[in-house]
Formats: structure tokens, C-alpha cells, sequence
């Protein structure tokens, strides 16, 4: 009998709830080490960016609406599905990032821990990042934090499903949207996340995945008005420098990370402090009554 | 006069075609500026005030005040209450006061009525006047009422331009949406308009359609040029150029122009600024860089 022709699959952007292939029509072959052709996956276009930006920003006040325990539930959801898709992520993993399944296996299970870590600070991050004021006056007065709006995330090459989630979990939970650009050089797993938010109970276009060209798009997410923060992580100060220097014009709220930071030790990237860049304080005055 | 009849498969078809042009760099910004000199910037609401109106009039003068080089607006389009406000607040402007009249939206007041707002309107200094047909007479048959009506009205507009407006949502077939377009240009409008906005459809692409043909055949036949008006429901930059494709391919370059094309909306004009902000600046903008109505 003739060997099976194998299907090659051709991974779709993950734009508004949906998977649509790129606007401009273009793809990227994807290779395993050892060079044969794994999959395609699509080069994002800036205007690819833009719809992902408009749905975000769509989607962000009813996300924020919702209660702060219903997004942590929709974070472990998230993590459950992950979870059953856990061989998935550990096969296109180690087929392009070098370090083998037993590497592969445990980034995918750092990567839900995270998500269940900052399902969890969904609703008590307000508690650790906000606060009761002293005044001299009759008032209760409160410092309490607010989602930033529409978040732009650039994840790195090195452990290319732990970083993303680690970078787009924290705007995430507290009712930020969020449009990411996954990995360059390991885009699939970027894909296969779309698929995980799509089955999550994720409302459409509060997560928008984009796999492409970093030096493409970075200029476009750093520049776009409708992006209030960029969360990064990025190797070379040439990249770091673009991003600061196009957020400077409209304001952006930018937190830049070195690529190659541990992305394993869980006394930094379990902290709040993950969360507070992408908050906005809000301080209320309340009459007291004495 | 002769009735003309409309293959609506065609229509439509041919107005689809419209929505396939490319128009990228210097053809989408010239596209993109004269889509804003053609606009009729409108609020028709009960709850309009003055503020709100003095608001619309500096953003009719001045659409985005930080991009050099921008047109101003066709005019604004408002209730007759307004209108002297509305020429005071533009004065030494060149943006045009529009007011609707005739018992707006329905038309369904006694003619005497109708015809004194009209002219209270035209008299507070408006500049064009909107009507709208009586919709009841024109589907009971009685087109030579609703003839009489658009004349009278016009006789009662003084040096105002007059703008007819059919209210295709209400007309039912494409058949009917020509026999008024070509009643209305009998009788002696500047314009024909598509709605109210007030009617869901309001302004759709083969609608427009039909009458820029009835437009054409009165100039083909008469030699004078008739304005276009769609309204309500055109709300993006890239289906106003849509629109302007089809008038360049319909009636030619001679309509290009916001005497003989408006657009009747209040959206549009923040998407307009919007995708003119990219094309100038190349970075893409956000909703609070243009404002909020």
C-alpha cells in the first residue's frame, strides 16, 4: 500500500473570535530541525493589526464589566483546555524550539500554572494593588485599580508558549483586551492558543492572536493611537527602542522585558506587580458618617 | 408623464460592482477629502441644543483642527428651530445652513402648515431647504399631489435651493423609487434625497443608484444638472468612496462636487478624519482623537 500523503495544516490568525487566514493573503512555511515542511502558519499584515485592534477595543468594556470572579473562571477555563490540548502543544513545541518533548512538556505545564495563577489574582489583585487611604477629613477614601484599556503584546522567541501567556495573562484579568503578536521563529503555538480561546468561554476580540514579522508589525503596534499599553518582551535594545519611542507619542503605558528573563521562576512571574503596570488608579472620596 | 421601470437584479448588481475598486494613496486622500467637503453634517434629534449645535458647526468648519489642509464641510443639517443659530455660529464661513421642513420626518401636516415652516425656514436664512414627500399620497397613486406639493414648497423657498426627499425605505420597489425620483426633478428640485434617516433602509447603494440614472436622463434630456443626496446609514470612509465611485462612473466628474453630491450623516465624518489621520500621519488613529458626536 502507497505511504499516506499527511494533511499539513495551515494555521489561521485569531482575530474577534474567528479564524480568518491574513487579509494580504500571505503565509509562512514553518520547519521542523530537521528541515521538512511542518505546517504554514499566516504573516499578519498591519492592517490585519488594525481589525484586531478594533475588535479589542469592541470587546473591552463588556469584559471589564463582567465580575472580577467570572474572568478568573474564564482564565481557568482557559488552562482546563490547554490542559486537554497539552500533547498538541508539546508536539508542535519541540518539533521547531530545540531542547526535545521533556523540555517541550514542562514550558507547556509552567504555561498553565500561569494561567491558573493569574485566574486566580483576577479578583484579589484589587485587594493587593489597592488600598484605603488616611485622610483628615470626614471620608472613607479609596484607591482602587481600573483596567488600562486595549493592551499590545510582542512575546518573545525563548519559551515561546509560557512567555506569551505570561505576557498577555496579566492585562488580561483584570478586563484589558488584548492583541498579541506571538513568536517569530515558533509560531505555532501561538495558533494552537486560538484555538484554546476559541473553546474557552472567551468572549470574541478580548483575545486577538497574530503570528508574522516582529520588525513588521512592532513599528504598527507601537504607533497604532488605539493601543493604550504594550507589554513586551523583546532581545535586542534596537527593539526596546522602537517600542519606547513609538509609544512616547500617544502616551502608552509600556512594560519592555528581556527575552531571555527566567520565565520559569514563579517568585517574579507570579506577582502582581506583573499586573500593576496595566492598571489605572482610581481614588474615590466618600462622605463618612462622623 | 412616462413611467420608468427598473430591472432591480441589474441595479443591484451594477451598484455592487462599485465596491470592487482599489483606491489606494493619492486617489483614497483626494477620495477621502472630497467625501468630507461633500458633507451634510446632521443632528435631528428632540434632544438637540444649542450647545450641541454650536458644537456641530465649529466641527462642520474646522472637521479635524489639528490636520493642515482638510476642507470644511458642505453644511450642517438641522431642525428649523436652529437655523438662525446655526447661520449666526457660521457666519463668515462658507458652510451652508440646511434645514429640514415640511413636517419632517413623516410629512404628514396640512400644506398650509407645511409650507409656513418652509418658509419661516427659509426666512431665518437657510440656505437649502430638506422636504420630504408625503409618502401617503405617492403610494395611493396620487402623484399629481405630490407634484403640486414639491412646487408649491419650492415657490415658498425664496433663494433657497430645495432638496427633495423620497424616503426610498418607504417606497417599497426600485419602480417606484424612479417614478418619484422623476417627479421630484419634474417639479423642481435641486436635489433628490434618499431618507430621513428616521426609516431602517435608509440610503443603500442601488437605491442611490436608480436616481443618479433618473439625474442623468433629466440632464441627457434637458441639460440640467440635478444634485444627489443619499443619507442615513453610510457611515464609513471606504463606503463613502463606494459612493463616489458610482457617481464619477454614473454621471461623470461634473458631480464631483458638494454642489451636486452631498452625504447626508454625523458618523461619517469622525471615520472620515479617522482614515485621513492615517494617511497623513501614517499611524492609525483612536476613537478619542475625533469627537464624540
Amino acid at each position: 500500500m502507497a505511504e499516506r500523503l499527511a494533511v499539513l495544516k495551515t494555521y489561521k490568525l485569531y482575530l474577534k473570535g474567528e479564524f480568518p487566514r491574513s487579509e494580504s493573503g500571505r503565509t509562512i512555511e514553518i520547519k521542523d530541525s530537521r528541515g521538512r515542511t511542518l505546517a504554514h502558519v499566516c504573516r499578519a499584515s498591519k492592517k490585519d493589526l488594525r481589525e484586531a485592534v478594533r475588535a479589542a477595543r469592541e470587546a473591552q468594556p463588556a469584559w471589564a464589566a463582567r465580575t472580577a470572579y467570572n474572568r478568573g473562571q474564564i482564565l481557568y477555563r482557559m488552562a482546563e483546555m490547554m490542559e486537554g490540548k497539552a500533547d498538541e502543544f508539546v508536539t508542535t513545541l519541540s518539533a521547531t524550539v530545540p531542547g526535545g518533548k521533556t523540555r517541550a512538556r514542562k514550558e507547556v505545564q509552567a504555561a498553565i500554572d500561569r494561567l491558573v495563577c493569574f485566574g486566580g489574582w483576577a479578583d484579589k489583585f484589587t485587594q493587593v494593588l489597592g488600598c484605603a487611604n488616611p485622610v483628615a477629613g470626614p471620608f472613607h477614601n479609596f484607591t482602587i485599580p481600573e483596567p488600562t484599556g486595549v493592551i499590545g503584546v510582542i512575546a518573545p522567541d525563548q519559551e515561546p508558549l509560557l512567555a506569551l501567556i505570561s505576557l498577555i495573562a496579566p492585562p488580561l484579568c483584570t478586563g484589558n483586551t488584548v492583541v498579541a503578536l506571538g513568536s517569530e521563529a515558533h509560531p505555532i503555538a501561538t495558533a494552537v492558543l486560538g484555538e484554546v480561546c476559541a473553546t474557552s468561554d472567551l468572549p470574541g476580540g478580548v483575545v486577538n492572536l497574530l503570528t508574522g514579522l516582529r520588525e513588521e508589525l512592532l513599528p504598527v503596534f507601537t504607533e497604532h493611537r488605539d493601543l493604550d499599553g504594550l507589554h513586551a518582551a523583546v532581545a535586542s535594545s534596537q527593539d526596546r527602542k522602537t517600542l519606547e519611542l513609538g509609544a512616547a507619542e500617544n502616551l502608552k503605558r509600556v512594560r519592555v522585558h528581556t527575552a531571555t528573563l527566567d520565565w520559569y521562576d514563579e517568585r517574579d512571574c507570579h506577582s502582581p506587580y506583573w499586573i500593576e503596570p496595566f492598571v489605572e488608579m482610581k481614588t474615590l472620596w466618600h462622605p463618612s458618617a462622623t | 408623464m412616462r413611467a420608468r421601470t427598473v430591472d432591480r437584479i441589474a441595479a443591484d448588481a451594477r451598484a455592487a460592482s462599485f465596491t470592487r475598486r482599489s483606491i489606494k494613496k493619492e486617489s483614497k486622500l483626494a477620495g477621502l477629502k472630497l467625501a468630507l467637503s461633500m458633507l451634510d453634517l446632521t443632528t435631528l434629534e428632540g434632544k438637540d441644543t444649542p450647545e450641541k449645535l454650536r458644537a456641530l458647526c465649529r466641527k462642520a468648519q474646522r472637521p479635524a483642527e489639528d490636520l493642515a489642509d482638510l476642507p470644511h464641510c458642505a453644511a450642517v443639517c438641522v431642525y428649523p428651530t436652529f437655523v438662525a443659530l446655526a447661520k449666526e455660529e457660521l457666519q463668515g464661513s462658507r458652510v451652508k445652513v440646511a434645514s429640514v421642513a415640511t413636517a419632517f420626518p413623516s410629512g404628514q401636516s396640512p400644506l398650509a402648515v407645511r409650507l409656513a415652516e418652509t418658509r419661516a425656514a427659509a426666512d431665518a436664512g437657510a440656505d437649502e431647504i430638506d422636504m420630504v414627500i408625503q409618502r401617503g399620497a405617492f403610494l395611493a397613486g396620487d402623484y399629481e399631489t405630490v407634484a403640486d406639493e414639491i412646487e408649491a414648497v419650492k415657490a415658498n423657498c425664496g433663494s433657497a435651493r430645495l432638496k427633495v426627499i423620497l424616503e426610498t425605505g418607504e417606497l417599497e420597489t426600485y419602480d417606484l423609487v424612479r417614478r418619484a425620483s422623476d417627479l421630484a426633478i419634474e417639479a423642481g428640485a435641486d436635489f433628490i434625497k434618499t431618507s430621513t434617516g428616521k426609516v431602517a433602509p435608509a440610503a443603500t447603494m442601488g437605491v442611490t443608484l436608480v436616481m443618479l440614472e433618473a439625474v442623468r436622463d433629466h440632464f441627457l434630456a434637458t441639460g440640467r444638472k440635478v444634485g444627489v443626496k443619499p443619507a442615513g446609514g453610510i457611515r464609513t470612509a471606504k463606503q463613502a468612496l463606494h459612493y463616489l465611485v458610482m457617481v464619477k462612473e454614473t454621471l461623470g466628474d461634473a458631480w464631483l462636487t458638494p454642489d451636486l453630491f452631498r452625504f447626508g450623516a454625523s458618523a461619517l465624518a469622525n471615520d472620515l478624519v479617522m482614515q485621513l489621520r492615517k494617511e497623513l500621519t501614517g499611524r492609525y488613529a483612536a476613537s478619542y482623537d475625533v469627537t464624540e458626536s
